[in-house]
């Protein structure tokens, strides 16, 4: 009798232990993103501009959204093009200087380290605002064409809507190096004894690296698609401070969209909706690139 | 002899083509650089050019001038108190929600740990308006509770960064400790915070380094111009109604980046380590 009395106050006491022990995050999961979450959907379904009180319109704001909104077509294109280039580029360049940087040589880690940096400041402001004079008319970029006889004067690559985004996604490839350093990381891994076995059976280099390298790191290739797939979809910084979002919305992406609506029409109902519609979108992504995973990613324990 | 200079030109050929790689990739920093560093009428004047005529540190005076009587001393000082105070709340939370998930045994802990798996592919981003409303009926725009406090709730991918890193601890000494009368608390801080020190390191460059960047919030939350952190006070340059001092803003751009370069030399096996193990976004 005692016993149990015993073990009932010591599952409890864990039980407690334990709740505490995570509340950091448990509240966080809670106050910052559950609660969040449902006010989210509630004003979906109000329109509510702060000062005045919410107006219930039910699924008004997702039906103009979807019939009546134009911009949301053209954010929701550029943005599906931005991540269709800089995802795929990005993680391309990532590997391949992976691939370049695995090698036993002399200033290896030299390299890592410098090729890292520009994904490390790639994010900040101060970086953004460099990329604004290094594409502006009067910037680096045309002056070294200039120079070299290409141009015969300084191209707007920032205000010309053919140009603009493409401005944006160099941007995001020229910050490979958080997929490298994971990329090296994986290429680590794979068994040297793999290569030395194809090379008796006489494979070339092209060989080995389709039917060893590739296949060995596809999981770490899931893992950088499914990270930078969601994180180019929110891609904000940049595109406000570079290009606002012009010329002729060629460059507005879709958070960038959301904060307009609520910041510049404070129309917060109707960015609270836009917000559930880009989550939808990538979450129903996310959830694809999953489902195909077992089609090409390789799992050493399934054998 | 031959495979001797073979190897010899396979060297010098592969680190051209790094090297070369790695100036292409460098250029815009060295650019941004040179620029801080060149006379205002310069700077767009053969405008490529790394080299400038002459240095000037005439900028940075100018630049560190900032905006309507706020210096960017000030800007500094904003930035290096939010992001300090946030780095400290994030490192408090993440060890111990880690701890409890890593070593604890309670009803649901299964549960809640594969909640804060799928909350890791959560971006905040699409959280923004519901978080501004929040804050907004806090009373707590033009503050920085909405930058910090947030900091205070452990994040998913710091957490997942102690769990890993607790795992690996050998539990016997967790029961050593038991035995020796230890509560759980105890146990994480005589046991296991001791020897938290790698996967701390790791969370405190990352955390001061993604809010000494942040810009987003900023921009939502605070007004007033003396109270701008320096990623929202570089904005200013742009600012379309004020006459742009070009060389200035480059020369602040540069100071803006010297704690990621501190960072960088100071603590590049952390970084590294910590991007390749968990694949943290750096």
């Amino acid at each position: 009798m005692q016993q149990i009395a015993y073990r009932k106050k010591n599952i409890t006491y864990n039980n407690l232990a334990g709740y505490l022990f995570i509340l950091p995050w448990l509240a966080g999961f809670f106050f910052y993103t559950i609660l969040p979450m449902l006010m989210s959907l509630y004003y979906s379904l109000t329109q509510y501009n702060i000062l005045s009180p919410a107006i219930w319109v039910g699924l008004k704001n997702y039906i103009n959204i979807f019939t009546n909104d134009p911009r949301f077509w053209k954010s929701l294109q550029v943005t599906f093009k931005y991540v269709i280039f800089a995802v795929p580029l990005r993680l391309i360049f990532a590997l391949f200087l992976a691939i370049l940087l695995a090698q036993k040589r002399l200033f290896v880690n030299v390299y890592r380290g410098l090729f890292y940096i520009p994904s490390l400041i790639g994010g900040s402001v101060a970086v953004a605002v460099m990329w604004k004079q290094l594409f502006g008319v009067e910037g680096a970029l045309n002056s070294i064409l200039i120079s070299l006889g290409i141009l015969d004067k300084g191209f707007g690559w920032l205000t010309h809507p053919k140009t603009a985004l493409w401005t944006l996604i160099l941007l995001a490839v020229w910050q490979f190096g958080s997929p490298m350093l994971i990329f090296l990381a994986g290429l680590k891994q794979i068994p040297i004894s793999l290569y030395e076995s194809a090379s008796i059976d006489g494979a070339n280099w092209w060989q080995s690296f389709i039917k060893i390298t590739i296949p060995m790191l596809t999981p770490v290739i899931f893992f950088n698609l499914i990270m930078q797939i969601i994180h180019n979809f929110m891609m904000f910084t940049q595109a406000y401070i570079i290009t606002g979002g012009g010329p002729f919305d060629e460059t507005l992406l879709y958070i960038l969209y959301i904060y307009k609506r609520g910041f510049t029409y404070y129309q917060m109902g109707y960015a609270c909706a836009l917000a559930w519609i880009l989550l939808t979108i990538v979450g129903v992504i996310t959830f694809i690139v999953f489902r195909t995973s077992h089609y090409w990613v390789y799992y050493e324990a399934k054998e | 002899m031959n495979l001797w200079k073979k190897l010899r030109l396979d060297s010098l050929i592969y680190h051209m083509v790094v090297l070369s790689l790695g100036f292409l990739s460098f250029y815009p920093v060295l650019w941004l650089i040179a620029s801080s560093l060149k006379p205002s009428d310069e700077i767009f004047q053969k405008a490529y050019s790394l080299i400038p005529s002459s240095i000037h540190f005439e900028n940075y005076l100018q630049g560190w001038r900032g905006f309507g009587g706020v210096t960017f001393g000030t800007f500094f000082k904003n930035s290096l108190f939010i992001a300090s105070l946030s780095t400290i709340g994030q490192l408090i939370a993440c060890s111990l929600a880690g701890f409890g998930f890593a070593r604890l045994k309670f009803v649901g802990k299964n549960i809640w740990f594969a909640i804060m798996i799928i909350t890791l592919l959560l971006p905040g981003q699409v959280l923004l308006i519901p978080r501004y409303l929040l804050f907004n009926k806090l009373g707590w725009i033009d503050t920085y509770r909405p930058l910090i406090l947030p900091h205070f709730f452990a994040e998913a991918f710091f957490t997942f960064l102690m769990v890993q890193f607790i795992r690996g601890i050998p539990k016997e000494l967790d029961e050593a400790a038991k035995i020796d009368g230890c509560s759980p608390w105890g146990i994480f801080y005589y046991v296991i915070l001791p020897n938290l020190k790698p996967p701390l390191t790791t969370a405190a460059i990352f955390s001061f380094y993604w809010t000494w960047n942040n810009f987003m919030d900023p921009l939502l939350y605070i007004q007033t111009v003396s109270k701008y952190p320096v990623s929202l006070a570089l904005q200013l340059f742009s600012d379309p109604s004020s006459v742009t001092n070009w060389g200035a803003m480059f020369s602040m751009a540069v100071l803006s980046l010297v704690p990621a370069f501190i960072i960088f030399i100071a603590f590049q096996r952390y970084l590294v380590e910590g991007i390749s193990a968990t694949g943290l976004r750096g």
